[in-house]
């Protein structure tokens, strides 16, 4: 019986069937980056590793991360830590209470991701 | 009130609040390090600072900070879809499996983390 209540428990929004506005882009695409920020964290902890082991790791690690996969592979870590900070930053913003209207949302989101593109876009300049 | 065992603190205005301390605390790591790799350095500079006490803590700090942000933000995220609603009794054996990993993968970067600082 248990199970049977909880299986119907119904659900408000059924977000399946409806066209998101962008505030809704900027919350999943926060969820997907930090999602696979924690992947990437792999890939930081194993650079930070090989370039404190030795000044042998140091050279073989600048020597790999010099060929276009690796770097492809950093600059889309750092693009997913920019974004994710900004719209981190976004939510402590909201959580002061600031532009917590939908108008304000609508703004945040946008702010977000116009400043992504260009950090991301300096990013990718810097990496290559 | 509902309460969740799998949760970090326990309670839900507790892991908000450890949720934005360690977001802080991570950004300035990643700044820190940002600023000093856009200043260009070479091993031997680059290894003096990680030999330093301040950076350690520092790094460890983020680590741990880290930790704790990884498991409320992946905690959110299983029990949002790997859930009985959405996928049934499975839900529940694959909300577990998942959370095993994440702490699993959490702890590997916690001791690489320090093996990496004073290994
Ligand atoms: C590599 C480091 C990081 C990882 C692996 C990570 C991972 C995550 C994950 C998985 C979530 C859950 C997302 C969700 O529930 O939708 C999250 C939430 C969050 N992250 Fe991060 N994050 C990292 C760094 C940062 C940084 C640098 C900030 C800076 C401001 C930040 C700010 C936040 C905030 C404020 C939330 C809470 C969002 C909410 O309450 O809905 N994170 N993070």
């Amino acid at each position: 019986m248990v199970s049977i209540v909880k299986d119907k428990r119904p659900v408000n929004l059924d977000i399946g069937t409806m066209r998101l506005p962008i505030t809704a882009w900027a919350s999943i695409t926060h969820r997907a980056s930090g999602v696979f920020l924690f992947v990437g964290t792999a890939i930081l902890m194993w650079m930070l590793d090989a370039s404190l082991k030795s000044p042998e790791s140091f050279a073989a690690l600048q020597e790999c991360l010099s060929g276009p996969v690796a770097k492809l592979v950093i600059w889309a870590v750092v693009s997913g830590l920019i974004y994710h900070s900004l719209a981190g930053i976004k939510h402590l913003i909201m959580d002061f209470g600031i532009g917590e209207t939908m108008e304000g949302g609508v703004m945040g989101a946008r702010i977000v991701f116009a400043l992504s593109v260009v950090l991301i876009l300096i990013a990718g300049a810097w990496i290559w | 009130m509902v309460r969740s065992v799998t949760s970090f603190g326990r309670s839900g205005l507790s892991d908000w609040l450890v949720q934005r301390v360690s977001a802080v605390i991570i950004l300035a790591w990643f700044m820190c390090i940002g600023g000093t790799l856009m200043g260009g350095v070479d091993y031997t500079q680059w290894k003096t600072i990680f030999d330093g006490t301040s950076m350690r803590v520092f790094t460890l700090l983020a680590i741990l900070s880290l930790a704790a942000h990884a498991w409320i933000g992946m905690w959110a995220v299983g029990t949002d879809y790997l859930t009985e609603r959405l996928m049934g009794p499975r839900g529940n054996v694959l909300r577990l499996a998942y959370q095993i990993g994440c702490s699993l993968v959490i702890f590997v970067y916690v001791i690489w983390g320090i093996q990496i600082l004073w290994g």
